[in-house]
């Protein structure tokens, strides 16, 4: 994977995106993407900053309820909706962030998951989620005169919206400010002494991270015209942490490829082999970190790189 | 009639108790989780699922074999001990040398594994196990009735608890076991078996967490999503308190249990999430938690 050759590789892939409703299941690839993009945006603190979340389901499920809330019961438009969800995710981050930045490692992991707990109880409590039930025939409404309760329509939107997220995480990455989180993932310490303010850039990339994360839930919500508590539970964000496991965590592509490998094969699974889906998960996870720690698309940039006679660690 | 916030007394002391309970099992979970951290360096996320296998081998057994309560006291540790020691050999130290967060997913997949297998054996739905009669009744106290079961599992649990403790702090095998814990390579050097130390100290710790399930059939239902909940509040403890003491763990899991048990007299929509708060207070006002020695 030559960095020259890329820009080519991404216009292959959004041609085939472009082209993809006519032959597959839009719904399907729109979820592909809902979660790819949250992938993506999780892969920005782990892949990139060293920072385990094991509570970034808080985010797509809170973001999910506020965008759908707001489109039934406040009746905003549309692209307003996915504006209020994503806003409210990385309100929650900032939150959430400046708390569990506090501790480092395995402490942070553990906070994160046990304050997205606590998300997940209010969620449940709150009225205006519907608690078990979740909030259901929300409005796609309409943009730019077209129709989105087309799923055609909408696949365009949530295409652009998708493009649009990657394209920020990318550009994130490849920043100065991208920079300077690689090199508090390196070193801390080091990074501590060239005189950065290690805290300021993490909860800074832990909100941008739970933002993006919000608009996958605000697109996942309208998408499936509903937002349920399965969005904020913490199988969830296990699942985030496995797609971009097996896509290759710290790359730009592995976190897509991975959502959607784990996406179709739920989708597969899902109803002929029951809750042995989990046990599946979970081999898939065990088998990665046990002998695949590179990822798909690492292993295959690391492939590459072997041919073309580089040195890999 | 005594009242405390409107609340008649013996209905007080119902929960206090049952919060001792519940931070008896946050207590010997902590614990195994800071003797795991403190000797591997891994948090061990799948200990919720050992402590669901420690409670569904205790129900299996009456089920399938005929072994009663004091049996699975016995058995069931030394198996969920055994599992542990197994899944340490083939898998868990082949990851040492590498960041720490491969260990704890790895220990996630593998909790995923356990609790949907048993899930697909057995359904979602709990089982009841009873209380055996030795046990059975309650203690009347004069104030108040304290069941004999919750009196059991507190003081089973505090005895293993400061069981540890004395192993570890004042023995000499604890001391080879704080001095691998401190330089791994140097103890080596001396003649000791660190891998063993090591195996055995997974093996211990989720043994630990298998006798936490077994004291924790007959007060819960049993059944395979028992664990997964509970560990996270665990966690929650765990940063709470920190997991450089031994005794700091198991107050800090008692005193949350009591915690929790008086919330669900005095508010009770806030007693599922007391713990989390409480633990963002901590966060904020003294990162380290409170028995930490720095992040």
């Amino acid at each position: 994977m030559n960095p020259q050759r890329m820009p080519f590789g991404y216009l292959v892939l959004l041609a085939l995106l472009l082209v993809a409703p006519a032959v597959i299941y839009p719904v399907l690839i729109m979820k592909v993407m809902c979660f790819a993009v949250f992938a993506c945006a999780f892969n920005l603190l782990l892949g990139y900053t060293g920072l385990l979340s094991f509570g970034h389901a808080a985010f797509l499920g809170g973001a999910a309820y506020l965008t759908a809330h707001a489109l039934k019961v406040w009746e905003v438009p549309t692209l307003l909706g996915l504006a209020l969800g994503t806003l409210g995710a990385a309100a929650l981050g900032w939150v959430v962030g400046s708390l569990a930045i506090r501790r480092q490692g395995i402490y942070f992991a553990m906070s994160t998951l046990a304050l997205s707990q606590l998300m997940y109880f209010l969620f449940l409590k709150s009225p205006f989620t519907g608690g078990e039930d979740g909030l259901q025939g929300v409005p796609r409404g309409s943009l730019f005169g077209f129709d989105l309760t087309s799923d055609t329509h909408l696949y365009y939107l949530v295409l652009a919206v998708a493009v649009g997220a990657f394209w920020l995480i990318h550009r994130t990455i490849n920043s100065p400010f991208g920079q300077i989180l690689k090199a508090i993932r390196e070193n801390e310490p080091r990074a501590i002494s060239l005189g950065y303010d290690v805290d300021r850039y993490k909860l800074l990339a832990f909100v941008l991270s739970a933002g993006v994360s919000g608009l996958a839930g605000a697109l996942k919500a309208l998408v499936f015209s509903f937002a349920t508590l399965s969005d904020a539970h913490w199988h969830t964000s296990g699942e985030v942490v496995l797609m971009t496991l097996l896509g290759g965590v710290g790359t730009v592509l592995g976190p897509v490829v991975g959502a959607a490998v784990i996406v179709i094969l739920q989708n597969e699974l899902a109803d002929k082999v029951g809750s042995l889906v989990t046990v599946i998960m979970g081999f898939i996870f065990a088998a990665c970190v046990m002998a695949f720690r590179r990822g798909m698309v690492g292993e295959l940039i690391a492939l590459y790189r072997r041919m073309i006679g580089e040195k890999v660690q | 009639m005594h009242e405390f916030f409107g609340v008649p007394l013996p209905a007080l002391l119902g929960q206090l108790t049952l919060g001792l309970v519940n931070g008896s099992f946050y207590a010997m979970l902590s614990l195994g989780l800071a003797v795991i951290f403190g000797m591997l360096h891994i948090i061990n996320f799948s200990h919720g699922a050992c402590y669901m296998m420690g409670a569904m081998f205790t129900w299996m057994a009456l089920e399938y074999l005929g072994l009663g309560y004091w049996w699975a006291l016995l058995l069931v540790p030394l198996v969920v001990g055994g599992i542990g020691i197994v899944l340490e050999r083939l898998l868990l130290r082949r990851l040492y040398r590498f960041d720490y967060l491969y260990a704890l997913l790895l220990t996630f997949g593998l909790a995923l594994m356990i609790e949907g297998g048993f899930r697909q054996a057995f359904g979602v739905a709990g089982q009841p196990y009873a209380i055996p009669e030795a046990l059975a009744g309650a203690f009347d106290l004069g104030f108040m009735m304290l069941p004999r079961y919750r009196a059991w599992v507190i003081v089973v649990s505090l005895s293993v608890c400061l069981f540890t403790w004395y192993m570890i702090e004042k023995t000499r095998l604890g001391a080879y076991l704080r001095a691998a814990t401190e330089n791994p390579g140097l103890t080596q050097a001396f003649g000791i078996n660190v891998p063993l130390m090591v195996m055995l100290t997974y093996g211990f710790g989720v043994g630990l967490a298998g006798l936490a399930g077994v004291l924790a059939a007959p007060t819960a239902q049993v059944g395979p999503l028992m664990g997964s909940n509970l560990i996270i509040v665990v966690f929650a403890v765990v940063v709470i308190g920190g997991m450089g003491s031994i005794l700091g763990s198991v107050i800090t899991g008692l005193g949350l249990g009591v915690i929790e048990g008086l919330t669900k007299v005095i508010y009770p929509e806030a007693s599922a999430v007391v713990v989390f708060v409480i633990m963002a207070v901590v966060l904020w006002f003294r990162p380290a938690g409170l028995f930490g020695k720095g992040a």
